[in-house]
């Protein structure tokens, strides 16, 4: 799994076009690994299984349970799912410049999202939904 | 009676953003209610519904705010309905309703306060809480809009933001995902129908529920600035000349971190922020004074000039 940082550095970037399925790959898995430091930072192992034929959506379900407010990015995972099949069914597309910038963003969403706050200070007070979250965070806080 | 004649007359709840930050959307919520014959009646002496503030520290003292206002609409005015133009004020409101029919010990809080407060209790179910969505929707629908029409949006391409508490939790909006017609919690169309009836192209837009950073706007503004700069791109990669809102946090957000987002990391996308009441106004013939355009913090004049609006 890599960094924040490394993530972040991968949603800056502008995608390679020259090979449009790695890239939409590529921000599939970037999009899982989001995902992943959410399920580890609560101390869970994350899921290996799929839902709908993508781990990304598996990953957001495991992530939600019990939380609620994490539904507040179960639509920006579908997106990235949706960009993700509109770039591998059509790689050749006019548009797929576009199509991978979009992905790009809607990914790079579920990244800001997901960071900052909410990874950074154990938790913190990101979303107005969160303090479930933040209650939970602070009781296994050392 | 039927819904349509229902939400003809509707207690008015506009909130507290309503009457600072986003005084235009209420400004031309009124505007739009007068031009389509809708008849509004503020609740009175409302107070604040708990906002994010209230709620994260105290739930049942939210829901006990919430439940106060609707005691208002129901007991002291006799109405039915309230509806409520703000994302919050009307997640609120429906949560409260929730929590009242579902969990004994806000009922019992709510109670005590509201004989504490010296009110009629608010029992569930005694009104209905609606947006300014379902309000035009059901009360006029797109073909009674569509006959209203005297300057057409047509040619204005829409990107929908819809924010994230307008369908979020699912379990608290019991009426939205029934099938055609009803309003849809994973992909809202409500902005999309309406806007399309006053002869707007929506474009497709895949951030239309995600998140502003509305909540810790003040607190980490740089993530706000953020998440708000991708929704502005995402808006214009999809084709949009505007972002059409319906909630006056997400509003004014955009409008905000996008002067934010120019002056600190120096990006500037070029894209419209109105609220839907504004651009149903203009549309209705209404000038965009009198929809509050000149209240928006962004300048968006000249651009509905070029296009025969206001």
């Amino acid at each position: 799994m890599r960094t924040l940082a490394e993530l972040d550095a991968v949603f800056d970037a502008p995608p390679p076009t020259a090979d449009s399925l790695a890239a939409a790959e590529n921000l599939l898995r970037a999009s899982e690994e989001i995902i992943e430091h959410w399920v580890t930072a609560r101390g869970e192992v994350p899921t290996e299984d799929q839902r709908e034929g993508f781990r990304l959506l598996a990953l957001h379900r495991q992530g939600a349970k019990d939380e609620p407010s994490f539904n507040a990015c179960r639509e920006t995972c579908r997106e990235v799912v949706y960009h993700y099949n509109l770039v591998t069914m059509e790689p050749e597309h006019s548009d797929i410049t576009d199509r991978l910038y979009m992905m790009g963003l809607v990914s790079k969403h579920l990244y800001l999202f997901i960071s900052g706050k909410l990874q950074v200070a154990g938790l913190g007070e990101f979303c107005c939904s969160s303090k479930p979250i933040r209650s939970a965070g602070e009781s296994q806080q050392p | 009676m039927t819904t349509k004649d229902k939400y003809k007359k509707v207690a008015y709840y506009p909130g507290c953003a309503l009457e600072g930050s986003g005084h235009s959307y209420n400004r031309s919520t009124k505007a739009v209610g007068k031009a389509l014959g809708l008849d509004l009646v503020e609740v009175k002496n409302w107070n604040c519904c708990g906002a994010m503030e209230v709620k994260n520290i105290d739930p049942k003292i939210q829901t006990y705010l919430s439940s106060r206002v609707m005691s208002t609409a129901a007991n002291e005015m006799d109405m039915d309905v309230v509806m409520a133009p703000c994302n919050g004020c009307y997640h609120n409101l429906k949560k409260a309703e929730y929590d009242l029919a579902n969990d004994k010990e806000s009922a019992e809080v709510v109670d005590r306060l509201s004989q504490k407060a010296g009110h009629k209790t608010y029992e569930s179910g005694q009104v209905e809480t609606i947006h300014a969505l379902d309000w035009i929707k059901e009360s006029i629908g797109e073909d009674g809009l569509a006959e209203r029409v005297k300057n057409s949006l047509s040619g204005i391409k829409i990107a929908n933001y819809y924010g994230c508490m307008y369908t979020r939790p699912r379990h608290i909006f019991p009426e939205k995902d029934q099938g055609p017609g009803s309003e849809s919690t994973s992909k809202p169309h409500f902005m999309d129908d309406l806007l399309a009836a006053a002869g707007a192209e929506n474009v497709d837009f895949p951030l239309k529920t995600a998140c502003c950073g509305g909540a810790h706007t003040l607190s980490d503004s740089d993530t706000s600035t953020k998440l708000v700069l991708n929704i502005l791109k995402a808006a214009k990669l999809s084709g949009a000349d505007v972002i059409a809102t319906e909630c006056p946090t997400c509003h004014s957000g955009l409008e905000m971190h996008q002067i934010r987002a120019e002056k600190t990391l120096g990006e500037t996308v070029d894209i419209k922020i109105l609220y839907f009441t504004q651009l149903l106004g203009m549309a209705l013939g209404l000038k965009a004074k009198k929809v509050g355009v000149h209240e928006n913090i962004s300048d968006s004049i000249k651009f509905l000039k070029e296009r025969g609006l206001g």
